[in-house]
């Protein structure tokens, strides 16, 4: 079995968990033993917001350290900067391609950093899509997070039914007709 | 069958299964989600209770009639719920009386990091910490057991990476507990100094036999390997103690209080070199050291925070592993959600310069850039007092002091301060910021809401009545994005030598549909004057000297609509 550190990235509100939730479960129907960890609370209200996932034989610490990442995904661009030293020289960081200000940038208290796609770029393999326009052509910009789950997916040596199972385990019925859209969405994603 | 859960859900898992018949908690991050989850099963009788003294006394209470009783709370939680604490520890417990402290090391949601460990040090009960989710699950079990064997509130605690990592569990079936018979025993139950000495003997006592317990329990259990070095430790730091050195032994101590002496100075003799390795105090160690065992502990390790592989491999193997340097990006703090209410209080507040004594909840955030408007946060319903107290020491203050406090944080605790502040004679303003919900925690009812844990309609307090009854003659309710009449209102009550409450109401943003109507910043009127972006709202940015409005965030409050001086910021019609 091979074992898979995967951090989440993003912005309070962003669907974050949601989407580890789903990554664990997938984990959990292949038969791994998974941690996650993720911060609740005061950070959630639009904080910076980091989710560790990780599913090997055996996992000990829930937290993936610097450096131990095989995949990121980050929801947001500078916040795919901030977490991109937790990836592995081999691994790849899979940006949305948006960018929403920080209090301190919006106050002029500091900049947002220009170029960072290029940043990234140089310092990592890297795939970053406008996820958040495809989740307005679906009609909903919520499913940012699952359609980005979906491209990772196509990476991982996962069965595709069982990322179906997973999804139905952990999204409500009503929105699972939409993620199964938004999810092959982003499968397809080349 | 296997689950990924929660150390909070497997908690309540595990009090479904061991048999708990009573559950209460007051909310506040880590701990919340156990009671949530308690909630599900109907089995256990559930409620949120006003704060946590009440809390622990409802759940005491219930102990005491004889049920399994589980009672949550985060870690400054257990300062308020102390006092009957203590006592409790005199009583015992009749049915298993568990008492859940989530701490939070790092201070992810805290005002500070202590280390609970030593509360159940202080109060003499017996201490439990899982480092996973299946351990805090069967440790449930196991404190109930010791509850009632040996006559004893237990404290099972918790860290935030224990409480909100994910990990799996197996599910199992429910043990009915029926009720244990419960005797009229003052010589129990009333401590009053006669029946409280001899308890305090039974309380001695019973702490020496439940050293034979840690010496026995398999909860103290050690993974030999190695013997060049020897770790102690507890909780998540025994994860972090395997992954960073999987060929040195390890002790690890379920059962932390009170210690395992033969244990532990076994275990010190047949390892070269010991560590200990405990987040935040030095709770083993002190008890170690005392005892004249040689060992290692926070020579070498923090105080502060939470510890990682990397930290205990470096600090013990002195190998510094290879880290990637992080980018210094802009940082990016929690605030206040576009839409919430709390928004237009702080510009108000901010506008007319008020020295703001504050309260915990979202609306902390208030203290942040731009509006940096809450000048104290000592702890839940201080924000009252500490109005009070400026006002006696500086009269003049009075009149520029507005204490704020929100609708659950005035029912824990907020009560008995404006009582306070009637009784000697405060003059000061206090603002209830009445959001329909208890927030920052994730939006649990409370005794305002006019709904119960289990989603029952129950009775609403009106806090309004409520200080009318107690005496306070000028009580006002006023909407918080009315600007204009919030300022004039403001200013006129802390202008008045008179105590006045301020209930300001409007729901959180996060439990009402936004208004589907979109709100734009017309670039041919917008003169760039920024008065906008003085309101602190994530969802307005600043480009090319013009204003903007993110759709994806906006939810068409009006605020910066009100604030706009030349009207530039308009609804699509």
């Amino acid at each position: 079995m091979r074992s898979q550190n995967i951090i989440l990235a993003g912005v309070g509100g962003q669907g974050t968990i949601l989407a580890s939730k789903v990554l664990a479960d997938v984990a959990m129907l292949e038969g791994y033993d998974v941690k996650i960890s993720e911060i609740h609370g005061m950070a959630q209200r639009g904080g910076s917001v980091i989710t560790h996932v990780k599913f090997a034989e055996k996992v000990n610490s829930p937290l993936i350290e610097n450096g131990q990442a095989d995949y990121i995904i980050a929801f947001e661009l500078l916040e795919a900067l901030r977490r991109l030293h937790f990836l592995k020289d081999d691994g790849e960081i899979i940006v949305n391609e948006q960018r929403i200000d920080p209090m301190t940038v919006i106050t002029g208290k500091a900049e947002y950093p220009e170029g960072i796609l290029q940043k990234l770029e140089e310092k990592s393999k890297l795939k970053s899509m406008a996820a958040l326009d495809m989740a307005k052509e679906l009609g909903n910009v919520r499913v940012v997070n699952i359609i980005m789950l979906g491209y990772l997916a196509s990476k991982m040596d996962i069965k595709l039914e069982n990322w179906h199972q997973a999804m139905r385990n952990q999204i409500k019925e009503r929105f699972i007709d939409l993620n199964l859209k938004a999810f092959e969405l982003g499968y397809n994603i080349k | 069958m296997k689950k990924l859960l929660t150390g909070n859900e497997a908690i309540a898992l595990g009090a479904w299964e061991y048999g708990v018949r009573f559950a209460t908690a007051y909310p506040g991050t880590p701990s919340t989600e156990t009671l949530e989850n308690v909630a599900q099963y109907k089995e256990i009788t559930s409620q949120w209770a006003v704060n946590e003294k009440v809390a622990f006394e409802v759940a005491a209470g219930a102990a005491m009639a004889g049920a399994r009783t589980l009672v949550a709370m985060k870690h400054v939680g257990v300062n308020v719920a102390a006092d009957p604490l203590f006592t409790m520890s005199y009583i015992g417990s009749n049915g298993g009386f568990v008492l859940m402290s989530a701490d939070d090391p790092g201070m992810h949601s805290s005002q500070n990091e202590q280390d609970n460990r030593r509360y159940a040090k202080f109060s003499k009960i017996p201490l439990l910490e899982p480092a996973d989710s299946q351990e805090a699950k069967d440790m449930v079990g196991t404190a109930l057991d010791i509850s009632e064997e040996y006559d004893t509130p237990v404290m099972l605690r918790t860290t935030t990476r224990i409480s909100h990592s994910k990990s799996l569990v197996e599910y199992g079936q429910r043990q009915e507990r029926e009720l244990k018979e419960y005797e009229r025993d003052p010589t129990k139950n009333v401590m009053m100094p006669a029946y409280a000495r001899p308890k305090h003997i039974v309380v001695e006592e019973r702490i020496e036999k439940l050293k034979e317990y840690a010496e026995n329990t398999e909860l103290n259990f050690v993974d030999w390997n190695n013997k060049d070095i020897g770790v102690i430790t507890s909780g998540i730091t025994y994860q972090y103690v395997k992954e960073a050195l999987p060929e040195v032994s390890v002790l690890k101590l379920g059962f932390s209080y009170p210690m395992p002496e033969k244990k532990i100075r076994d275990f010190a003799s047949k390892v070269k070199k010991l560590y200990i390795v405990e987040e935040l105090d030095p709770f083993i160690e002190e008890t170690v050291k005392s005892w004249g065992i040689d060992c290692t502990g926070k020579e070498i390790f923090s105080m502060l925070g939470e510890y990682t592989p990397a930290m205990i491999k470096e600090a013990i193997l002195g190998i510094k592993a290879e880290e990637k340097e992080a980018y210094s990006a802009a940082i990016r703090p929690p605030v206040l959600c576009p839409g919430c209410p709390h928004r237009g209080v702080f510009y108000v507040l901010k506008k007319i310069r008020a020295n703001v004594t504050g309260d915990i909840g979202c609306y902390t955030l208030g203290a942040l850039p731009p509006l940096e408007s809450m000048h104290t946060t000592l702890c839940m319903g201080a924000s009252i007092g500490t109005a009070l107290g400026m006002e006696k020491a500086n009269p003049d203050l009075a009149k520029e002091t507005v204490a704020v406090i929100g609708d659950s944080t005035f029912m824990h605790s907020g009560l008995t301060g404006v009582v306070d502040m009637l009784y000697n004679k405060g003059t000061g303003t206090i603002m209830v910021l009445d959001n329909s919900i208890t927030a920052m925690t994730g939006h649990q009812h409370n005794p305002t809401t006019g709904y119960t844990l289990g989603m029952e309609e129950t009775h609403v307090v009106d806090i309004e009545a409520v200080v009318k009854a107690m005496g306070v003659k000028r009580v006002f309710s006023i909407d918080p994005f009315e600007l204009k009449d919030l300022e004039k209102l403001l200013k006129e009550e802390m202008a008045t030598r008179e105590l006045s409450v301020i209930v300001v109401k409007r729901p959180c943003a996060l439990i009402i549909k936004p208004d589907p109507v979109r709100t734009y910043v017309d670039h041919d009127v917008c003169i760039g004057c920024k008065a906008c972006m003085r309101v602190g709202c994530p969802a307005i940015t600043f480009e090319d000297k013009k204003s903007n409005i993110n759709d994806a965030l906006c939810v068409s409050c009006g605020v910066c609509q009100s604030v706009c001086p030349v009207g530039a910021i308009k609804r699509e019609e």
